[in-house]
């Protein structure tokens, strides 16, 4: 650290810190949908990481079809494209549920083998498509660029909508859950499936719904991941490991918990790239999230519930 | 009210809870409950649903830890150990569901209950000599199933399944044998054969048993505890505690 | 005698089957195969090793080790070490800024070997480290999860970091490890020349002898009380610790002996291919490994070679001519595996071979066939 004036360290904290909140964003999207799917209904999608490639690639093409047919619309694709990554996603994720995940919910550790081989054949498929070469959408010209708030912090703004794309994304999810009709149904399913059934809910419903839930919003960081990245038929299994350390550090069970782990994990990724190398700053933010998991298995926050 | 002892120190009983309490956010599920259990002695614990009784035995065998209190068995106090060590040192614990091993066949089932050959290589070269065999043998006639040494646990019947747990505790030869529920679901022919057969296995040891059937408690039991909200109600013998006011309140009704 | 046999093999029909599959490896692979195809099913059989070490700690214990790349890659980087500092004597680097090290070290400017190198000069040493290494790392790691009765899916998915912190920190450190590429060009053992068919051909029956060695280990580790307890856990943990043992160390030790046994594969690896690379460390390749004991039958030791054997001709066959088809065909494995046949082939073996055999035998008349499918199906499980 020597060699920097204390504001300039500031600024470094500030832009790093900036740089790792669009690193947090598309952290806590994932494992948003993943703390659906793995913290409430017990199940391990070790594809989700394919359903945000199916969200890049949506807008990606929207922005291709806008650029060669509606110019003009070309500023608002990205929201559209935020909207249909999420449909897209979801119908995918609704399908798969149905003819794959709802045959090994007794099984967990089937259910991460068999979604493992839907991940290879997904990340086959999107190479056949669209090739093995990555390619990014033409972003809308505002979204490019940065505000200066102070002569030595600039903040881009393609962070800022991220940002402002998660914090709406986790506030439906929250409602979602926990204040509607629907997330009371899933809540019931998923604490005791039977008794919900015998009161009338379909739970075959009620998971299928969930699942696809959870990958939509995976195709929503999906829109929010072309900002910062390019894209090709991998890019999703660039943070699959992270996004279950994410949900299983925050405790899994916990909304709050899973924001807290993102905001956390991202945070220590990128300050510390900043004072050694990309590889070494991964290195350290996962070792360290390993040994506390191995001191303390049960994530940030912890429930005791009478079983 | 519950019966306090007059001797001084713990000794003389084989297991003394004192103060037990256990609390979940707040809830408590045992409320400073105090139990004496001598030795030989066969105590049936009723009382109705939430009352706390389970988790008496959980908190017993290691399942739940305590929030206070005490658990002395053989002078040893139960609440530092780790469930294995409670085993070992003469515990044994039925579950309510009968907890077998379903992919290994009876034998085998009560080959793995064996008490030698515990740590990772002691298992590794245990033998099954002479001895290991006739024991398993013993213990399969003692169970009503010594037809079926051969056969996959997972295709027993449930009250055979039952049995075969029993018998699975019975070959760890424990002074203390805990049994949750162990004739439910069990047809009356069966419930007369294990009532023998719990008569038959207390010479030696004592038994703490949960049930509901009232018929086969008074055929077995030596005492009552009467359990309501994480206390005791009443203890005695089971005419005293069927004629009790607050026990036909609480639990067994008009 | 039959004592002994079933101990050693788990009954006649597991008898039947270890011969079988010796007879293939050691007289009729060799027999028929040209010496560079024999050396890929060499590089099959070291793969075989991580899909057994998978059978006892999966298959048996119901642990899911997304991470056995951690050990074979330990094992076979320890071996490497050794072997690339004997071709890097002094005389065959002169060229180098610094002679006497590694050449990737000499490109990445550093000027002498590191600490952690100096033990590999030692043959004994390096046979040690390559079994006590990656055990210690296992001990390390099962210890502090299954002491605190972490297990199921959160245990998979911390084998599967630590996996990508280890694939991360020897890609980045290419000064001390070799990057990306690895530990190449390596030569000769003790002043023996591995590259040559000769050579090969030895290295095949050592890997072969090692295999079969270790499936007879590991099945008197099955066929043992720790067997029926591994057993026994997977299906009802708490009753076992309920019986009074601890689970914990029962589990630490097959993960252990897993791990053991991944990291002699890895070292006959290097052996064999003449590299060690990241590549094998990683998410990717522990996961594939995975899928050899799948396929095999997981909790069949001798399923899961011909597992390994299979999947990975298949492999070799369509990276050839399609290898677009190969990863759907690989994805396809995975899910048909988990739904449709749970027990792999050996699974499929179990159940359809005694019928098969019966009708056979009634077909031809033999009835020695149809005796043979009888006692089979009494002596399996």
């Amino acid at each position: 650290m020597a060699g920097y004036t204390w504001s300039e360290i500031g600024s470094i904290f500030a832009m790093q810190g900036f740089s790792g909140l669009s690193l947090f964003c598309v952290f806590l999207l994932m494992a948003l949908g993943l703390a659906i799917i793995f913290g409430q209904m017990g199940v391990i999608n070790m594809a989700h990481g394919e359903f945000l490639t199916i969200g890049a690639y949506t807008t990606y093409l929207l922005s291709r079809w806008a650029e060669l047919h509606a110019p003009a619309l070309l500023d608002y694709m990205f929201f559209v494209a935020v909207i249909v990554g999420f449909l897209l996603a979801f119908a995918v994720g609704y399908l798969v549920e149905m003819g794959l995940i709802r045959h090994l919910y007794k099984r967990p550790l089937d259910t991460l083998l068999a979604t493992w081989g839907l991940s290879l054949i997904m990340q086959q498929t999107f190479r056949s498509a669209f090739g093995a070469r990555e390619v990014s959408p033409t972003l809308p010209g505002w979204l490019l660029g940065s505000l200066s708030l102070t002569d030595s912090i600039e903040i881009p703004i393609n962070g800022l909508v991220v940002m402002g794309l998660t914090f709406v994304t986790t506030a439906a999810v929250f409602l979602f859950m926990f204040r509607s009709r629907w997330g009371l149904r899933v809540r019931a399913t998923v604490q005791n499936r039977v008794m919900s059934g015998c009161v009338g809910i379909d739970t075959t419903r009620v998971d299928r719904m969930t699942f696809a839930i959870g990958c939509g919003t995976a195709g929503i960081a999906g829109a929010a991941f072309t900002t910062i990245a390019s894209t090709g038929p991998t890019s999703g299994s660039l943070y699959i490991v992270d996004t279950f350390l994410v949900v299983v550090f925050g405790g899994a069970a916990s909304l709050l918990g899973t924001i807290a782990s993102a905001f956390t994990i991202a945070q220590a990724q990128s300050i510390l790239e900043f004072f050694s190398s990309g590889s070494m700053a991964k290195v350290m933010t996962l070792l360290a999230v390993v040994i506390i998991l191995m001191l303390r298995p049960q994530g940030l926050f912890n429930l005791r519930i009478r079983r | 009210m519950t019966t306090t002892p007059n001797t001084a120190s713990n000794t003389d009983f084989l297991l003394a809870i004192e103060d037990l309490t256990v609390s979940f956010d707040g809830f408590k599920a045992v409320n400073e409950l105090n139990l004496y259990v001598d030795r030989e002695e066969i105590r049936v614990i009723i009382g109705p649903n939430g009352a706390g009784k389970t988790t008496v035995l959980d908190l017993i065998c290691g399942k739940t830890r305590a929030t206070s209190g005490s658990i002395r068995f053989q002078n040893r106090e139960l609440t530092r150990l780790a469930e294995h060590e409670i085993v070992r040192a003469g515990v044994g614990r039925k579950f309510q569901n009968p907890a077998i091993y379903e992919n290994l066949t009876v034998a085998e089932n009560l080959l793995v209950s064996y008490p030698k050959g515990r740590s990772v290589f002691g298992s590794l070269g245990f033998r099954r000599d002479a001895a290991v065999q006739t024991r398993v043998e013993e213990i399969a006639v003692a169970v009503f199933l010594q037809d079926r040494l051969d056969e996959m646990a997972g295709i027993l019947s449930h009250g055979q399944k039952q049995w075969l747990e029993i018998g699975m505790l019975l070959i760890q030869d424990p002074e203390l044998i805990m049994l949750d529920e162990p004739v439910a679901g069990m047809s009356v022919r069966e419930r007369q054969q294990t009532g023998e057969l719990l008569a038959r296995i207390c010479q030696g040891r004592s038994m703490l048993i949960i049930e509901h059937d009232m018929d086969f408690v008074r055929s077995i039991a030596h005492k009552v505890t009467v359990m309501h909200q994480g206390k005791i109600l009443v203890e005695g013998s089971m005419d005293k505690v069927h004629d009790d006011p607050r026990v036909k309140e609480v639990y067994l009704g008009h | 005698m039959n004592q002994a046999v079933n101990k050693l093999f788990g009954g006649v029909s597991g008898l039947v089957g270890f011969l079988l599959l010796a007879g293939l490896i050691l007289i009729v692979l060799p027999g028929v195969l040209d010496s560079f195809r024999l050396n890929l099913v060499g590089k099959y059989l070291t793969y075989a090793f991580v899909a057994v070490s998978l059978v006892l700690c999966w298959g048996y214990g119901g642990i899911l080790s997304l991470g056995q790349g951690i050990f074979f890659g330990l094992g076979g980087y320890c071996m490497a070490m050794f072997l690339k500092l004997e071709a890097s004597s002094p005389a065959n680097t002169a060229i180098q800024t610094t002679p006497g090290i590694p050449d990737f070290m000499d490109w990445n400017q550093l000027t002498a070997l590191p600490w952690f190198w100096k033990p590999f000069y030692s043959l004994p040493l390096t046979l040690i480290a390559i079994v006590a290494l990656p055990t210690l790392l296992a001990w390390l790691i099962s210890f502090a999860l299954f002491k605190r009765r972490v297990g199921g899916v959160y245990f998979s998915i911390i084998t599967q970091a630590i996996a990508s912190i280890l694939t991360i920190l020897i890609i980045g450190q290419q000064g001390y490890t070799g990057g990306i590429n690895g530990i190449t060009d390596l030569r000769t053992l003790l002043g023996w020349d591995i590259r040559t068919d000769e050579a090969k051909w030895v290295l095949y029956f050592v890997t072969c002898a090692l295999l079969l060695g270790i499936i007879v280990l590991s099945r008197l580790i099955l066929t043992s009380k720790l067997g029926l307890l591994l057993v026994a856990l997977r299906d009802q943990e708490d009753r076992v610790r309920f019986s009074g043992y601890d689970v914990a160390n029962i589990k630490i030790f097959i993960f252990c002996v897993a791990a053991a046994i991944s990291a002699i594969g890895g070292a006959m690896f290097t052996l064999q291919v003449g590299f060690m690379s990241p590549s094998f460390v990683g998410v990717v390749p522990s996961i594939e490994m995975v899928i050899f004991a799948a396929v095999g039958g997981r909790y069949s030791l001798i399923g899961a070679v011909y597992g390994a054997l299979l999947v990975n001709a298949a492999k070799t066959m369509f990276s050839e001519s399609f290898p677009e088809l190969w990863l759907y065909l690989m994805g396809g494995l995975f899910i048909a595996a988990v739904l449709l046949f749970p027990r792999g082939l050996a699974g499929l073996v179990e159940r359809y071979g005694p019928p098969l055999m019966s009708a056979l035998g009634k077909r031809l008349s033999v009835p020695a066939l149809r005796r043979g499918a009888l006692a089979a199906v009494r002596s399996a499980k």
